[in-house]
């Protein structure tokens, strides 16, 4: 009966790990992109 | 470094809490005290870090420390939901009950919680800059004071629902659950120190990047 219990407890730790390093992979992505598109601009004023 | 360092400790701590460390005969749901306390106390940890900055913007104007304490408050709300959550299925194992209102520890635990969660409110109502940074740390050093109440009210809270384990007479539980505790509690401050440098790095580069693009137009 606690079983359950517990695996819950784990899951919803190991959910949000991985909820969290999702979020920071989607920022990082963001933050490549915009670099991407500064380097873009300082190449194109020469 | 830390990453490596804090999945590792994690696979060790797995592997004790479900193939070396006893079940506890009284409480078979015992097994969640090596994840939900550490994660208590790893909140902890993370406002008093954020505290320390904190008192870094207003003792010595340094900028970044800003940043750093409200990432180290940011993770501390994470953890802290967490100690919430996996308390609650805890309780609801052993008591029957996901929430007890009358438990003064659990109580002031969420009061902890809501007040930091109420620390972003502030912190994004204000413009950025030096108002905004003095702000945030004034609250984020009256939150601390708000953790010693929260810990101790575990030891001195008398209804004993909340189990003490660690009392002055040392660790009240067997050598094998105290190792596995701590590998856990190790897991769990290498987890907040990986990301609090990931989250901390991720925002000095998004700052660049605008000081940048402000540069260029």
């Amino acid at each position: 009966m606690s079983d359950k219990y517990v695996a819950a407890a784990y899951l919803v730790v190991f959910t949000a790990v991985l909820v969290y390093v999702v979020i920071i992979g989607t920022k990082l992505a963001r933050l490549e992109a915009a670099l991407a598109e500064l380097v873009e601009r300082v190449r194109a004023r020469g | 470094m830390l990453p490596p360092l804090a999945v590792v400790l994690f696979a060790t701590a797995i592997s004790l809490i479900f193939f070396w460390v006893p079940e506890d005969a009284e409480d078979p749901a015992q097994r969640i005290f090596y994840f939900h306390v550490p994660i208590a106390l790893t909140a902890y940890s993370c406002f008093g870090w954020g505290a320390w900055k904190a008192l870094r913007v207003l003792g010595k104007r340094d900028e970044r420390a800003d940043v750093e304490s409200y990432v180290a408050i940011h993770q501390g709300t994470i953890f802290g939901a967490l100690t919430l959550v996996t308390g609650s299925l805890w309780a609801r194992a052993t008591w029957g009950h996901w929430w007890l209102w009358s438990s003064r520890q659990l109580v002031l635990f969420l009061v902890l919680f809501l007040f930091y969660c109420a620390y972003f409110m502030l912190r994004f109502s204000v413009e950025p800059g030096p108002r905004r940074a003095n702000l945030s740390a004034v609250y984020a050093l009256f939150g601390v004071v708000l953790t010693p109440v929260s810990f101790l009210a575990i030891r001195l809270a008398e209804d004993f629902i909340h189990p003490t384990v660690f009392t002055r007479d040392g660790p009240q539980m067997t050598a094998s659950m105290f190792t596995t505790f701590c590998v856990s509690l190790a897991a769990m401050l290498s987890l907040f120190a990986t990301f609090y440098s990931i989250e901390l790095a991720g925002k000095r580069i998004d700052a660049r990047i605008r000081e940048l693009r402000e540069a260029l137009s």
